[in-house]
């Protein structure tokens, strides 16, 4: 009893218990794949899969589809963040601009962004423009009614305060508000830089020359259930790296709200 | 410096949803005095002093700042709020400093200016740390400090000590006092402790409430060499009870007793 006690205050550490969940998914997993019971073309063992994405890094190629895909992610993804933040914060702090654009955007939000692909190729062609763009609508909208919240909710003590120090409203907005929802800015970026991932996946599974989208749909004309996992799991992990640098940056920029 | 409201009146919504909030304040401060305002809750204290700050528009009656009428809020009226409002990711130091720089002070004036009003409210060896690493009363004097030093002819303070328990409240009293003492400041403050008021204001307005009016203007000349001595001086008690059955009477909600068991 009083073993089993301790045993479970050492393993209640984030990074312990979160390994063991990656570890028990690991065995199972190859478990099936060895027991023989599942066709190993529909489920590869994880030696297989490991075997298919070093195959595919030697050759040069993962870090090549990884560097396209970053790449779309980060153009679109930078001018959503820079977009965003001051409509956001326009829509946040005037009545009249949030009224105008709240509906709008209300409604925008909720087509789903790969529906806007065949339009971006017929306007832009099969070139980078395209999912770039997709990216930046696909998240663009969410960042800014995030955003917006965000401005909603600061206390209007803070505000008055600098009215009453002779503040003007733009000083306000750039010197109060900005810094006060800079966390949940911080936030809101990485919680939509998920759906910013995703659409980069979706847009090179259906047009492009390269790409981790582009590799997965190429492995599946040739049934490489391997080369699909492998990629897969670099996709989660280079989100999950993403992740973290957001978290990384929050924790060094604003030390006041942790 | 002189302040005068006339004839003050301030009605919130429209039509059915109106709601007459303030009736016909009237009232001044001039250069140098302490005045307080004391009501019950919801005896429209706050939106008083709003209006003065320019943060709200009367609708009808004067409010004029040295004979011109206010338009909007500007750094001559300073306000210090019952709950803490500094801005949590400066230290105090860049709290004090941050009306001097939206003011555009150039960067010597303001650090050294910083300093002196830290110095004032005897908060220097905390000038690195940031609110949340201070105490509430501490927070309140950087608050203080802070308007202070964003230069307002007119200092306005709501509740200021509100939030503070019994025995830093007694002690920012005092601080409050001698700092009005020392400093020469013209103040407006707002409270529902009488004790409060009277220990530091030499005019009180009792305001009474639905809808806030001043019922009552006592002038408190009393001997304030000892507050601490002052809080218990007979001829302070007796004022202060009279004033406390005074609002009293004013209050609506009357409390009834319970049936003997
Ligand atoms: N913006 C507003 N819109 C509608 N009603 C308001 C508004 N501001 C204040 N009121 C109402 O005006 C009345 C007086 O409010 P005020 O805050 O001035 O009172 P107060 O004397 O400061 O009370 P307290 O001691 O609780 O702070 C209250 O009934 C309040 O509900
Ligand atoms: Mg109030």
């Amino acid at each position: 009893m009083r073993l089993s006690a301790g045993l479970w205050r050492r393993l209640d550490h984030p990074w312990v218990l979160g390994v063991l969940g990656i570890l028990i998914v690991l065995v199972v997993w190859q478990l099936i794949a060895a027991s023989g019971s599942v066709d190993r073309l529909f489920l590869p063992s994880p030696a297989g899969v490991l075997a298919a994405g070093s195959a595919q890094a030697e050759a040069g190629i993962l870090l090549a589809d990884a560097i396209a895909s970053i790449g779309r992610v980060l153009g679109g993804y930078a001018l959503s963040m820079l977009v965003s933040l001051p409509l956001g914060i326009a829509m946040g702090s005037n009545r009249i601009i949030c009224r105008l654009l709240e509906p709008l955007i209300g409604l925008i939000r909720y087509m789903p962004a790969p529906a806007f692909i065949p339009l971006l190729i017929i306007y832009f062609g099969l070139g980078e423009l395209p999912k770039v763009l997709l990216i930046f609508i696909g998240t663009l909208f969410f960042n800014t009614l995030m955003i917006m919240d965000a401005v909603k909710f600061v206390p209007a003590e803070l505000l008055e305060s600098a009215l009453t120090m002779g503040g003007r409203r733009l000083q306000i907005l750039t010197r109060v508000v900005t810094p006060f929802i800079a966390p949940q800015v911080l936030d809101a970026y990485r919680i939509n830089m998920a759906a910013a991932w995703n659409l980069v996946i979706v847009a090179e599974l259906v047009a492009a020359n390269e790409g981790l989208g582009k590799r997965i749909s190429l492995a599946q004309r040739f049934l490489r259930t391997d080369e699909i996992f492998a990629y897969l799991i670099v996709i989660g992990l280079i989100g999950l790296a993403i992740d973290l640098i957001f978290r990384l940056v929050l924790r060094r920029t604003c030390r006041w709200a942790i | 410096m002189h302040l005068s409201l006339t004839a003050v009146c301030k009605t919130f919504g429209r039509g059915r949803a109106a709601k007459q909030v303030l009736d016909t304040i009237s009232f001044e401060i001039n250069s140098g005095e302490f005045v307080a305002l004391v009501g019950s809750s919801g005896s429209g204290k706050s939106t008083v002093m709003r209006l003065i700050a320019g943060l709200d528009r009367p609708t009808s009656g004067t409010i004029l700042m040295d004979g011109r009428p206010i338009t909007g809020p500007g750094h001559d009226r300073g306000m210090v709020f019952q709950k803490y409002s500094l801005y949590p990711w400066m230290t105090a130091a860049d709290n004090v400093a941050f009306g001097m720089t939206l003011q555009g002070l150039p960067a010597r004036e303001v650090r050294e200016r910083t300093g002196y009003f830290l110095e004032v409210v005897g908060l220097q060896d905390a000038a690195g740390r940031l609110p949340r690493e201070l105490s509430g009363g501490m927070q309140q004097r950087v608050a203080i400090a802070r308007a202070l030093a964003a230069d307002p002819k007119v200092m306005l303070l709501d509740e200021p000590f509100g939030a503070l328990d019994l025995q830093i409240r007694e002690s920012m009293q005092e601080f409050l006092y001698q700092l009005w003492n020392r400093t020469g400041l013209t103040a407006l403050l707002i409270t529902h402790d009488l004790e409060e008021a009277l220990l530091m204001a030499q005019r009180v307005h009792i305001m009474a409430p639905h809808p806030g009016r001043i019922v009552r203007t006592v002038e408190a000349e009393l001997d304030r060499g000892d507050l601490g001595a002052l809080r218990v001086d007979r001829r302070f008690l007796e004022v202060r009870e009279d004033l406390a059955r005074c609002l009293r009477g004013l209050s609506q909600e009357t409390v009834t007793p319970l049936p003997p068991v």
